[in-house]
């Protein structure tokens, strides 16, 4: 298990030595420079920010001088958000989008199961082909469509929500985001519920189950339930992806503070060091995730053994 | 049919003996339990209307996409000749959806293309030469599989600026993975069959073996894996077009179409439905496509 553990923390070094590489070579590829403004500096004064900010020497020393940075954790200053450091940003912003990610997956996991279980139980029925329905439109229906539809409905239209902002995170706010970071995310749980919950209930173990006589619901929630589950487990690395790339444009469209915001922006401004910040922190934050589904996932299959 | 005897040499006996040996080959299955699944059909009209549309439209419609006009803006649905409204500029939107459908559709198989390509090639190597460069080349897909892809697009894209050529080159470069995971799964499969020894003894290379043998007989599954990245790619396009990252105006997409009614619904809701219905309706019938053909290629859930 520890072994495991280790194994897989050193593959994840070369994966984020390469992520850093990558960002840091295409970014400094990009046309225009974090000093581009309104008003041209002086050619003294642009001369002396460089110098400032150690960009004046060459491109190979500056990515050594930043990998060896970033390996003593220091992710550097921002180059646009004067006294503020990398780090600062990080932390000031990502807590909105980590309510909203966390959230969204809970309440999608919690719906999308209840929705799956019971289409199996009613497979080929009203209810079951309503779940199906529904998951092919949440799969189909893309956040930037549903975003704006829900706001046209229900803060335009009904006036019952707040169309955008976030008011220091008070609940009418958060709802509308939620909802559209959640619903692709209960079409494809529940989907995989139905799928695993169907074979589950096709097994020997819960033939056995009902001939000792035990009551479905029993069966259901103890027995089949637990097995069922499991290709969600696995699903918990991409579907982190999924929300990130969700809350980038739900961030925009509700004018939320989080990172997927300033993500977008920053890289527009050239701001390099944040913009380095950001995807090494969320390709931290997928191979964590990605780790922590195989040991959850291994600690509910007993048949799987980590190595 | 008992009307002549069968004499050999003869035409027509020729022609009975053909007709009789001909068996029913999987795609002729295949092709049989797709057109009797109606949501797959229903999906394969669709689309054909709309890659239709899209194709000629353009130069039918009364009004062209770019085409400005200060007098009517704003114009709403069936009023002063516009059969779906005009937008800010007073461009007619339904010129417009055409034109966008024209680009999301291009970019959905280009892209597509792009992906069929590296990730055939890659995995179809990978799981024929087998060994060290095998688990070298997929622990390389691993790798590429962690990193957080829309944030590399996204630098793309800010990278180079916006243009058509490079949105397919960027989406395409990073829909191959699963394709190559499939088709390396595919490959170890067929690898040791009777046919690909078949071929080794009479003495064919490993380039050849893998193009004229091993890459026509995993065409199923990859065929399946097409019809659902086309719909990806349509929706990665419209993300970064929706981020503004995208098709630069005047040209338009699906993305660019429903981020612009987004902005005006308040002010002119047919800009936003209109173009989110079309974008729902054309990835439901790929989707729909793609599940038929998965289950008409599935031998396991007939």
């Amino acid at each position: 298990m520890l072994r495991f553990i280790g194994r897989r923390l050193l593959v994840a070094i070369p994966t984020l030595f390469l992520v850093v590489t990558v960002a840091f070579f295409m970014m400094r590829a990009a046309p225009g420079s974090p000093f581009d403004m309104e008003r041209k500096l002086a050619p003294e004064i642009l001369k002396n920010v460089q110098a400032k900010y150690g960009m004046n020497r060459p491109l190979g020393e500056q990515y050594v001088r930043y990998l060896a940075d970033v390996a003593h954790g220091d992710l550097g200053p921002s180059l646009k958000y004067k006294d503020k450091t990398v780090l600062q940003i990080l932390q000031e912003n990502y807590a909105v989008s980590l309510v909203l990610g966390l959230s969204a997956i809970l309440i999608a996991s919690v719906v999308g199961i209840v929705l799956g279980v019971l289409a199996a139980l009613r497979q080929n029925r009203a209810v079951d082909y309503g779940v199906m329905a529904l998951a092919i439109g949440g799969v189909c229906i893309p956040t930037f469509v549903t975003a704006p539809l829900l706001v046209l409905l229900f803060a335009s239209t009904l006036g019952l929500l707040p169309s955008a902002g976030w008011n220091g995170g008070a609940l009418p706010n958060l709802i509308l985001p939620i909802a559209v970071l959640a619903l692709p995310q209960i079409a494809i749980i529940s989907r995989l519920t139905r799928a695993g919950m169907i074979e589950v209930l096709h097994s020997n173990y819960v033939r056995t189950a009902r001939a000792k006589g035990l009551p479905e619901h029993r069966i259901v929630m103890r027995h089949a339930l637990r097995a069922a589950i499991l290709p969600l487990v696995s699903y918990l690395g991409p579907a982190c992806a999924g929300l990130i790339t969700g809350s980038l444009v739900v961030e925009r469209i509700f004018n939320l503070p989080g990172l997927g915001k300033f993500f977008v922006i920053s890289a527009l401004q050239r701001d390099y060091t944040v913009v380095m910040g950001m995807v090494i922190f969320y390709a931290a934050l997928i191979l964590v995730l990605n780790l922590l589904a195989d040991l959850i996932y291994a600690a509910l299959d007993p048949r799987v053994r980590l190595a | 049919m008992s009307t002549g005897i069968l004499v050999p040499g003869s035409t027509k006996g020729a022609e009975l003996m053909e007709r009789a040996v001909k068996g029913r080959s999987l795609w002729d299955d295949a092709r049989r339990r797709l057109l009797r699944n109606k949501a797959a059909v229903a999906g394969m009209v669709t689309l054909a209307v709309l890659a239709l549309a899209a194709l000629v439209g353009p130069y039918l419609a009364p009004y062209a996409y770019d085409a400005i006009n200060k007098e009517d803006v704003w114009v709403a649905p069936l009023t002063h000749g516009h059969l779906l409204g005009t937008d800010s500029l007073g461009r007619d939107l339904l010129a417009r959806l055409l034109i966008g459908l024209r680009v999301s559709l291009a970019i959905g198989l280009v892209a597509t293309g792009v992906s069929l390509v590296i990730g055939v090639a890659w995995g179809a190597v990978a799981g024929f030469v087998g060994g060290r460069i095998d688990e070298t080349m997929m622990r390389i897909v691993d790798v590429l599989y962690s990193l957080p892809f829309i944030f590399f697009v996204i630098l793309l894209m800010v990278t180079f600026g916006s243009n058509i050529i490079l949105i397919f080159v960027a989406i395409g470069a990073v829909e191959w993975l699963t394709m190559s995971r499939i088709v390396r799964g595919q490959t170890l499969a067929l690898k040791h069959k009777e046919f690909v020894e078949a071929a080794r003894a009479l003495g064919l290379g490993s380039g050849a073996i893998i193009a004229r043998h091993i890459v026509p007989n995993l065409l199923g599954p990859v065929v399946v894996y097409v019809t659902l990245t086309i719909p990806a790619v349509i929706l990665a396009e419209s993300f970064l077009s929706f981020l503004g990252l995208g098709v630069q105006p005047p040209m338009a997409s699906l993305g660019t179409l429903i981020a612009n009614g987004a902005q005006d619904m308040e002010l002119a809701w047919w800009l936003l439905v209109f173009p989110s219905v079309l974008m729902v309706v054309t990835l439901m019938s790929f989707n729909f496509i793609g599940d038929g053909l998965r289950d008409a290629l599935d031998p396991k859930d007939r």
